[in-house]
């Protein structure tokens, strides 16, 4: 393996897990997309006060992710932004509208109500769970697109990366990738329902619906992910030889079969995922986040790399396959890379400091009477 | 061709909305974020709790600030790919890194801190809420420092070689990139420039409160601090400011005879203070561009290179490709004639050498690399087929420029008023005169922010690369309708969305002002 080799399969295992990252904190989402599911008005206003000292997190970790993936594999950014034009889009359009709506819904003179800014919240938790998902499952999948260089010369038509003209809203159209969405919806849902559990106290019915919850959207969740994963495992996929792209049946399932750990890995995963819904659902245990959050997060890992390693391409063409891409032909430079792997060895600092604040401010459960004697509320 | 243009157009439009909305927003994060440090500083160290009351007010409109300066942030991010897909690719290698460390240095810093600042009063020590506040205000001017790196990167394209093989730029030196001048002057220049805006605001707003006789102790001293930092900032903006001018007149003296409205240029180069320019003048034209002005003998040539008697080419000059040297003879430099057959020499070149790469023909492709290698400072050039192609709007520029520094000065001399009436006569502060001045110094500092973006970024057009990409190779494949459709949607959010914020914040500083501020009750 050479060094250029080296650092594309290090920045795609970044990559895995600034999605890992950004999957568990989803459950910011999952969590906006219950407010109006039987609640009172006390018991929203604590679920959107415990969600909305976190939600920077999930917006910061999909700025990032965004911003690591242009400085890694920039053909990647250009051509998937680029062409899925609509899908991206609609994504950032749900999460401009939640940037502002904690700040503002509550506010005096916010002109909208808080009903209308609530209304963002449930958008952003359902569309940019769903969204985000149809977007991953593109790495899958693939889209219709074509890659060509030599059109940068061309004056009149000088765009290198052409895309259906659908834009991206054929992935939303394309059930597999829909399918994905869906599940990361109810695993955001499953997930904030143990965030609940384990941030807010003192209202025991609320405790006792999301342990209830947390059973229901988990065990939707696991079918519609199994379904996922027989969907994954029979699909074709592309892996660039040096003949060029050939399709290859049941790609994902040989890569798992080829990279053996990462089965171990993904078995592990699921069942950490399992038990910490279990540990919700049966137990008075307030921990079930964490086995849930860790599985989820070294599950995408998994997909990430079942996605992008061993030749495979994460964005394949479906109407051109010459175009895909690998982390090969779509990364930055070996001087880039060296750079940003340097960067990246703050990346524990970063965590860190991260794991410092998370754990002083979630010491203690927020309660009814924190947010009553609270001048900042949201 | 013309489906092109539109989208090339509309794109611009949507970028230019996003970024103009956004800077709305991120001067007075900057700004205010210090400006709560010191309050919050001053409290820890002095263990007075009106400090403290003070310290929240202001912090609570700065949190209303930041959502929308975070709103429109990250659309401004996805745009560089969304809208600017060719771009990304040519020059993703340089830009992308920047954009990367930023969100793995600053904007996580941000992210984590800002929680502690708004719901860690009673849950962390004093000492790390105010660690806390400090690392909130770095992590602001941090997020601003990778961000103005690649802007500046995109004025002055240095640290990177053109790799034919790939037919994109590959970075070669992250130092040259990180810290080449117009980077250090561009973002202390934003920097300051933020200071100054948050001082105004925190001047207006007391301003306000003074001539209401609400809350005069803590809005007195608001005062003293706003008008601190903001003339702290006014004088750092113009001394960077010089620096940039200095920086645009070496690597884009295109951009600087726009701002100037110079077409015919010379020696001894008077600097025009105020002009209106005759809209019917061209490029091309003789004569005098100038209606009227008022004009300052000497000041640009000396501004321009520090010697009073310098040659500075107007936008003719530099088509024509004409100089004057240290002697008064003119002589010949290479005109925008020129730099167009190169560039389109560095183009063909590029050409032979993808055919030479696909039939592995070793020695046409060193030959090919050869050429691009000798012609590629031009190739952007290759696009045009008119040099009047590469001359910016002219207007846009030389109006937003001076309107910059007329309100520059005018907020310089407001600053320093109220930082001596503050000290000095803070008996005057309650004059509704004085009150009204602080107040209407806001929108003007406003406008102020703006029109420097706005020379920046119209007077280096038609380049997002300077001299390697024009705007119109750098677009998406993308429909004109579908661009402008989301150009009317974003439109319509940011706008509904200012709308909101302007009326919050008058609401909670009206209801602030009539309660206790120093005890905290607002």
């Amino acid at each position: 393996m050479t060094e250029l080799e080296l650092l594309q399969s290090y920045w795609w295992l970044l990559i895995s897990i600034l999605g890992a990252a950004l999957v568990f904190l989803l459950f910011v989402q999952g969590g906006q997309s219950m407010l109006y599911c039987g609640h009172n008005y006390g018991t929203r206003q604590l679920m959107v006060n415990s969600l909305g000292r976190k939600w920077e997190f999930t917006f910061t970790t999909l700025v990032v992710f965004g911003g690591a993936f242009f400085a890694s594999f920039p053909l990647f950014y250009s051509t998937s932004f680029g062409g899925a034009y609509w899908l991206w889009l609609l994504i950032l359009l749900s999460f401009i509208l939640q940037a502002v709506s904690y700040e503002f819904r509550r506010k005096s003179g916010n002109l909208y109500g808080t009903r209308t800014y609530d209304a963002f919240l449930v958008f952003n938790g359902v569309a940019g769970c769903v969204l985000l998902g149809v977007a991953v499952g593109m790495f899958f999948f693939g889209g219709q697109f074509t890659v060509t260089k030599s059109n940068i010369l061309d004056a009149a038509a000088p765009v290198i990366s052409q895309w259906a003209p659908t834009h991206g809203l054929e992935a939303i159209a394309d059930w597999r990738c829909l399918l994905l969405g869906v599940a990361v919806f109810f695993l955001a849902r499953t997930l904030a329902a143990m965030y609940f559990v384990n941030d807010i106290a003192g209202d025991e019915a609320f405790t006792a619906r999301m342990r209830r919850r947390t059973l229901v959207n988990g065990l939707i969740f696991a079918l519609l992910f199994v379904a996922f994963l027989v969907v994954l495992f029979t699909a074709t996929g592309y892996s660039s030889t040096p003949a060029g792209f050939i399709s290859e049946p049941h790609l994902y399932f040989n890569n798992l079969l080829r990279m053996w750990w990462l089965a171990i890995v993904l078995i592990l995963a699921v069942a950490a995922v399992l038990y910490g819904i279990a540990m919700t659902a049966f137990t008075r245990s307030r921990a079930g986040i964490w086995w849930s959050g860790f599985g989820t997060a070294a599950a995408v890992i998994v997909l990430f790399c079942l996605a992008g390693y061993n030749s495979t391409a994460y964005l394949a063409s479906t109407t051109h396959p010459a175009s895909s891409l690998t982390i090969a032909n779509s990364s930055s430079s070996l001087f880039t890379l060296r750079v940003m792997s340097v960067v990246s060895v703050l990346i524990p600092f970063v965590l860190a400091y991260i794991v410092c604040v998370w754990r002083k401010m979630n010491a203690a459960p927020l309660t009814p009477q924190e947010l009553s004697e609270d001048t900042h509320q949201y | 061709m013309n489906e092109l243009l539109g989208t090339v157009d509309w794109s611009r439009a949507q970028f230019a909305l996003t970024a103009m909305y956004h800077w709305l927003f991120v001067p007075l994060t900057i700004g205010l974020s210090v400006i709560v440090a010191i309050m919050e500083t001053i409290y820890v160290r002095t263990g007075d709790s009106r400090w403290k009351g003070i310290t929240k007010f202001w912090m609570t409109l700065f949190g209303i600030n930041f959502a929308c300066g975070v709103a429109t942030g990250i659309i401004l991010e996805f745009e560089f790919g969304t809208n600017w897909s060719n771009y990304s690719w040519f020059v993703g290698d340089i830009f992308g890194a920047p954009l990367a460390i930023e969100g793995i240095l600053a904007f996580f810093m941000e992210a984590t801190f800002i929680a502690v600042m708004f719901f860690g009063w009673n849950k962390v020590s004093r000492r790390f809420h105010l660690a806390s506040t400090w690392l909130t205000a770095l992590g602001v001017s941090l997020s601003a420092l990778w961000i103005l790196v690649a802007n500046a990167w995109m004025q002055n394209p240095v640290g990177m070689r053109f790799d034919p093989a790939q037919m994109r730029n590959v970075m070669d030196n992250f130092f040259e990139v990180a810290f080449n001048a117009v980077a250090i002057n561009k973002f202390f220049h934003a920097v300051f420039s933020g200071w100054t805006l948050a001082g105004v605001f925190v001047v207006g707003v007391s301003g306000w409160m003074l001539m209401r006789r609400r809350n005069i102790e803590a809005m007195r001293r608001s005062m003293k601090i706003g008008s601190i930092v903001g003339l702290a900032g006014i004088l750092m903006t113009f001394y960077t400011g010089h620096g940039s001018a200095v920086q645009v007149a070496r690597v884009q003296p295109m951009k600087l005879a726009a701002m100037e409205g110079l077409f015919n240029g010379g020696r001894d180069q008077a600097l025009v203070g105020f002009g209106i320019l005759d809209p019917e003048f061209r490029p091309g034209d003789k004569g005098d561009p100038m209606l009227f002005s008022i004009e300052i003998p000497y000041a640009l040539s000396w501004l321009a290179s520090g010697d009073p008697h310098a040659f500075v080419p107007g936008i003719n000059d530099l088509i024509a490709g004409r100089a004057i040297d240290d002697n008064g003879d003119t002589v010949r430099t290479a005109s925008y004639a020129d730099r167009m057959a190169s560039g389109r020499a560095a183009q063909d070149a590029l050409r032979a050498y993808d055919n030479a790469h696909r039939s592995s023909d070793i020695p046409a492709m060193e030959a090919a690399s050869a050429d691009i290698a000798r012609n590629f400072g031009d190739f952007g050039y290759g696009y045009f087929t008119d040099p009047m192609q590469a001359v910016p709007p002219v207007g846009l520029t030389f109006y937003s420029f001076h309107i910059m520094v007329i309100a520059g000065g005018f907020l310089l001399a407001i600053l320093l008023i109220m930082l001596i009436v503050s000290y000095r006569r803070p008996a005057l502060l309650g004059k509704n005169w004085l009150a009204w001045l602080a107040m209407l110094s806001v929108p003007a500092v406003w406008i102020c922010s703006q029109s420097g973006w706005v020379t920046a970024e119209v007077g280096r057009q038609p380049w997002v690369i300077q001299n390697l990409l024009p705007t119109c190779a750098a677009i998406s494949d993308v429909t004109a309708a579908s661009v402008r459709l989301t150009f009317w949607i974003f439109a319509a959010i940011f706008t509904l969305l200012l709308v909101a914020e302007i009326s919050i914040m008058l609401r909670y500083i009206a209801k602030a002002s009539k309660t206790d501020i120093e005890n905290d009750n607002h």
